[in-house]
């Protein structure tokens, strides 16, 4: 039940994401985007990380795939023309993606992935939010100080004009 | 005592009874699906009638009276001539974006009422992230409208999805963060245990200890539905219908019976957020089923916001957003700063 489960949204995330960087409508592919992310969030649910999945959700498809939208909505040269999805260099484009795949091949074959036995589920909520403020709260803070920096460096762009 | 989850569980054992384990959990989800989506369309059915006769009332007129005892067949009336319209798509619409926005916008509102404790023991699955999932699942609704917006392929359309888009991803930092400060109290995110931690009396509902957060929360939310003053999105004078305006028949139906239902849900949420659920105001009252208090509760607050509707004009473009992140977000921290010191100060 829950491989099959599994394969479903695999074969739902790979098939979003390969149309979000073919398709020709650039709409289209914020569109599969979304589809592709809340896959995602029902991968996490399978993996009983409810809270993960409800942040996924909110986050990725209620924040950042919209703005991406909107950005989309207000770019005039881009709205109701179909986009080339493929620019000039492919050759540099390949050697890169070969090498990121290598890196990511090595980094997930040689991490050990403890496999434990079906647990039950439990909240999650309070364990990660107690670990986010006493072990990791280091890089808790970095990373909110980088979002910080990304505000108002877009701030200051938007002044500009 | 008429409590309804007696009913279920008594149905549920005589399935269990005559049926496998596999086929009763398959009919107990359709089933409890089915009945939320009767109970939804009725209710939608219901609140497009009284909005008219609320509206009515606070103009000095007698609004919808042919059919039916003061009109209270109306809407079924309305909805036979809905599904007998032809169902138009415009020559330039993007298809499968203009056919899917409706169905995504009413299946989003819908989802919400899996975790709404109704009654006790009244609720489809007590989710152990429950506030966080409706949030969560809601924002689709947003992504229908921008759908709409696009498919159409109408001026109009657009600008009322860009507008909707907008005001709905500003509105949600705000909303997100009010509901904090009620969560921190509260100390669960599951509905039901939110409600229960209410329980003994009025005194202990969470709107005397977070007044800050309850207003918060209902003017983002208010935003957050697309309803006036913040009806932007479909501001009748300025976008023709907004993001709606090419749709007809079957299409427009769901767009409308969504918006109802949203209505209804954020009055459920703040319900169960701040006043105390399906707890009776003092034990007392305790003979009175539960459901019956929620649903009071929630038609109260359906009322108040059909009186913002016909009591304030709608506010600008620029208003709006400065409104949301100039005085709205600010609050909702202070709010979220003051229970944490409260919090601290009382609890050790």
């Amino acid at each position: 039940m829950e491989t099959g489960i599994f394969y479903i949204l695999a074969a739902i995330i790979l098939t979003s994401a390969l149309m979000v960087v073919s398709l020709r409508n650039i709409f289209h592919s914020a569109l599969m985007l979304i589809l592709c992310f809340f896959a995602v969030a029902g991968l996490y649910i399978t993996l009983d990380a409810d809270f993960l999945a409800a942040v996924q959700v909110l986050i990725y498809v209620g924040a950042v795939t919209i703005l991406m939208i909107f950005a989309v909505m207000v770019t005039h040269q881009l709205t109701g023309t179909t986009m080339r999805q493929v620019n000039e260099q492919p050759i540099p484009a390949a050697l890169i993606i070969i090498v990121l795949f290598i890196l990511l091949a090595i980094a997930i074959t040689q991490t050990g992935f403890e496999v434990i036995g079906k647990f039950p589920l439990m909240p999650t909520v309070a364990a990660i939010g107690t670990a986010l403020m006493t072990v990791y709260v280091l890089p808790f803070e970095i990373v909110s100080l980088v979002l910080l920096v990304a505000l108002i460096g877009a701030i200051i762009i938007a002044r500009r004009d | 005592m008429l409590e309804l989850n007696v009913i279920f569980e008594a149905v549920h054992r005589w399935l269990e009874g005559i049926l496998p384990q596999g086929l009763v959990t398959l009919i107990s989800a359709l089933g409890t699906g089915g009945i939320v989506l009767a109970f939804l369309s009725i209710l939608a059915l219901f609140l497009v009638w009284w909005e008219r006769k609320v509206s009515a009332h606070m103009q000095q007129r007698l609004g919808p009276m042919r059919t039916g005892w003061h009109g209270v067949l109306q809407t079924i009336a309305d909805g036979v001539k809905l599904v007998q319209k032809e169902d138009l798509i415009p020559s330039t619409a993007d298809r499968p974006v203009y056919f899917w926005a409706p169905v995504i916008c009413f299946v989003a509102a819908f989802m919400a009422y899996l975790v709404i404790p109704f009654g006790r023991g009244l609720i489809v699955q007590d989710l152990n992230i429950g506030i966080l999932y409706i949030i969560a699942i809601t924002t689709f609704t947003v992504v229908s409208l921008l759908m709409a917006g696009w498919g159409s392929n109408n001026k109009w359309a657009l600008l009322g999805g860009m507008r909707s888009a907008a005001q709905i991803v500003s509105y949600e930092v705000p909303l997100t963060l009010s509901i904090l400060g009620a969560v921190m109290l509260a100390e669960t995110l599951s509905m039901v245990g939110i409600v229960q931690s209410q329980a003994g009396g009025f005194w202990n509902w969470l709107i005397f200890r977070q007044p800050i957060g309850f207003i918060v929360y209902y003017i983002a939310a208010t935003a957050e539905a697309n309803r006036t003053p913040f009806d932007i999105p479909e501001a009748e004078q300025e976008l023709v219908a907004g993001f709606n305006v090419e749709y007809s028949g079957m299409k427009f139906a769901m767009f409308f019976l969504a918006e109802f239902v949203n209505m209804f849900t954020i009055s459920a949420i703040a319900v169960t957020l701040f006043f105390g659920g399906w707890n009776a105001p003092h034990p007392i009252f305790n003979f009175v089923p539960s459901w019956i208090w929620f649903m009071g509760k929630s038609l109260v607050s359906v009322f108040i916001l059909m009186w913002f509707r016909w009591t304030y004009p709608r506010i600008r473009v620029d208003q709006l957003m400065g409104f949301a992140w100039k005085f709205l977000l600010p609050l909702a921290f202070l709010n979220i700063i003051l229970t944490g010191l409260g919090v601290l100060i009382f609890r050790n």
